[in-house]
């Protein structure tokens, strides 16, 4: 009891405060910031592990702006990124709005939408590897059913992207409910005036719902944006970035320069531009919502 | 009612029967807006369903079923002996106890340490608080690849390479900025006047934690224990850059190689495996949804 006596209000608070956040505080040390400029050094110097590492300044940068298969996963991953999140956003709109008119088994059809968020990327690829094969695949049996010749959808350079862009939009699920969370709180009034005025359904959906909800499409469009630009399990699985490189994304090329290659240097340079990309693009998403984004009835 | 008795018996019956006639076209068109709706809903489950059917239905056919042109759509008969077949390709048996032994080392982690840390950014002040909370979520946009060929590197060196350590010792400490963020969000919203008596009554800060805060967080508690699992179960690239030995694999490395072993496994072994892969995550969705969505949508709306 000395030391308390010996220790003011103000420094008990702040012991205990630091006792409280100190795992974290710890961790954060360990885990985050410690490999964080770690990395930063990484990313400046070559090393394969085998070797002591060298400093070679900015020589890793330099070398991936000359790489073809760089850009060439920076360009699929941004097709990926865009298509697949355009169309994720939209059909989870969509979805959402319709299960939210008063729905009868409205808690069987969103466990149904949201079931397909339970599988992890490496069996997703797994089911979808089974939808897709020419002769044997659901999709060409569906497509053949109603008459249509289906592709070779994974043997063919753009119809491999393609086939993951699909497979991407089964899990839209997370994003439905955020949606339908953000549909109960648009105050019933409006729809009502709305009705009055003789606004029609599709009507009231783009002149109410849509610019109400956009807070949160922008909430979406972030957060799959950044998932989009690491996606990596079920493509590994279901094309391993063939044919041709054609599905070579970003995660995939840094993964193979760096623990099948062991260039340790230039995966971390790899990171930290895909690490400055997400950002700018995020920051780039938050500067310019201010133009479409509605907040509660001002525009801000 | 002054207005309505200067208006004629007739020209009332008129309005009278057009309101009734307005009334009967607008549920009219009403209940044909709520057909049209569920029809279109309807449509879209039945396509989002069609992948799993497809899973289940490969997972029960015999061999000679599994690569026909058009497929057979229902198998005959079930080969419910394909869940029995397939555990002798690759070590799932083994997978599903590391997966096991990963994910429930991670989610008491997040149990221990989560709500202690957040209580603290919640509940407590010190100096520096608000400073370190901002970096709690900017730690949320950071994308893991970043620290990610460091820490292999690290983990060489303190021999934890090959081992579970670096999938449950971090979450011990605090368990990860999303949880965090979550609980204290919750704790905030904990009247202040329960911890003021408690303080006049001479509660340390660790009592009021453990007998006030604890107690009430359960749903909360429960919706991180499900974000914390199914994050867990389904860790893919982790294990891959981490582990070694296919001893240690979890479920999802072991599938992954499952389609591509030497003479390559039935496809109906392989979705039977997938099947069993996935079957705790659905199971913990079944049981757990309110949890889950509930807390998704927290997330969304507070984020």
């Amino acid at each position: 009891m000395r030391t308390s006596n010996l220790m003011t209000p103000r420094m008990r608070r702040n012991l205990e405060g630091y006792l409280f956040i100190g795992p974290w505080l710890i961790g954060f040390l360990a885990f985050i910031l410690g490999p964080f400029v770690f990395s930063f050094l990484l990313a400046l110097s070559e090393w394969s592990i085998l070797e002591p590492p060298k400093f070679i300044g900015l020589g890793n940068f330099q070398q991936l702006l000359g790489e073809e298969l760089f850009w060439k996963s920076l360009r699929v991953t941004t097709i990926f990124t865009i298509v697949s999140v355009v169309l994720r956003v939209s059909i989870a709109l969509l979805i959402a709005t319709l299960l939210n008119q008063g729905i009868r088994g409205h808690r069987l059809f969103q466990a149904g939408f949201y079931m397909p968020v339970m599988f992890s990327g490496v069996i997703l690829g797994v089911l979808w590897a089974w939808m897709f094969p020419f002769d044997y695949g659901l999709i060409n049996d569906l497509l053949r059913r109603v008459g249509i010749e289906g592709p070779r959808w994974l043997s063919t350079p753009p119809l491999a992207l393609t086939s993951i862009i699909i497979m991407s939009m089964w899990r839209v699920g997370g994003m439905m409910v955020i949606f339908l969370a953000g549909l109960k709180d648009i105050p019933s009034e409006l729809y009502e005036a709305a009705e009055i005025d003789g606004a029609g359904g599709i009507n009231r959906f783009f002149s109410i719902t849509v610019p109400m909800l956009t807070p949160i499409v922008l909430f979406n469009l972030v957060i799959s944006m950044i998932q989009s630009f690491q996606v990596f399990g079920e493509v590994a699985v279901l094309t391993d970035g063939g044919p041709y490189n054609s599905t070579l994304v970003y995660l995939l090329y840094l993964y193979r320069q760096a623990f099948t290659y062991l260039h340790m240097g230039y995966g971390s340079a790899l990171a930290w531009v895909l690490f400055i990309l997400i950002v700018s693009v995020t920051l780039i998403l938050l500067k310019t919502s201010g133009r479409w984004v509605y907040y509660g009835g001002t525009r801000v | 009612m002054t207005r309505q008795a200067e208006v004629g018996p007739q020209s009332r019956l008129a309005a009278a029967m057009g309101a009734r006639a307005a009334v009967t076209n607008y549920r009219l068109r009403a209940t044909v807006q709520s057909i049209g709706v569920h029809l279109v809903l309807a449509v879209f489950l039945i396509l989002f369903m069609l992948p799993i059917l497809w899973m289940l239905s490969t997972s029960l056919k015999p061999a000679s079923q599994v690569e026909l042109r058009p497929p057979q759509w229902i198998p005959s008969p079930f080969n419910w002996v394909n869940f029995a077949d397939f555990w002798r390709y690759a070590s799932f048996d083994r997978g599903l106890l590391n997966s096991a032994i990963m994910t429930f080392g991670g989610m008491i982690g997040v149990f221990v340490s989560g709500p202690f840390v957040a209580f603290g950014f919640a509940r407590l002040q010190f100096s520096g608080r608000d400073f370190l909370f901002i970096v709690v979520l900017a730690t949320m946009m950071l994308p893991a690849q970043v620290t990610l060929i460091p820490l292999y590197i690290i983990y060489k060196n303190i021999g934890w390479l090959n081992t579970f350590y670096p999938f449950i010792v971090p979450a011990f400490l605090g368990g990860g900025s999303f949880f965090i963020f979550l609980l204290r969000q919750f704790f905030l919203t904990i009247p202040v006047e329960l911890e003021d008596a408690a303080r006049i009554d001479g509660c340390s800060a660790w009592r009021i934690f453990a007998q006030i805060f604890l107690p009430l967080s359960k749903p909360v508690l429960a919706t991180i224990g499900i974000f914390s699992f199914i994050n867990g179960w389904n860790d893919y690239f982790g294990p891959l850059i981490f582990l070694s030995s296919p001893k240690m694999m979890p479920v999802t490395v072991v599938l992954a190689t499952f389609k591509d072993l030497e003479g390559g496994v039935q496809y109906n072994l392989v979705m039977a495996a997938a099947f069993v892969a996935v079957l705790p995550c659905l199971a913990i969705f079944f049981i757990f949804q309110e949890h889950l969505v509930g807390g998704i949508a927290l997330s969304g709306l507070k984020g």
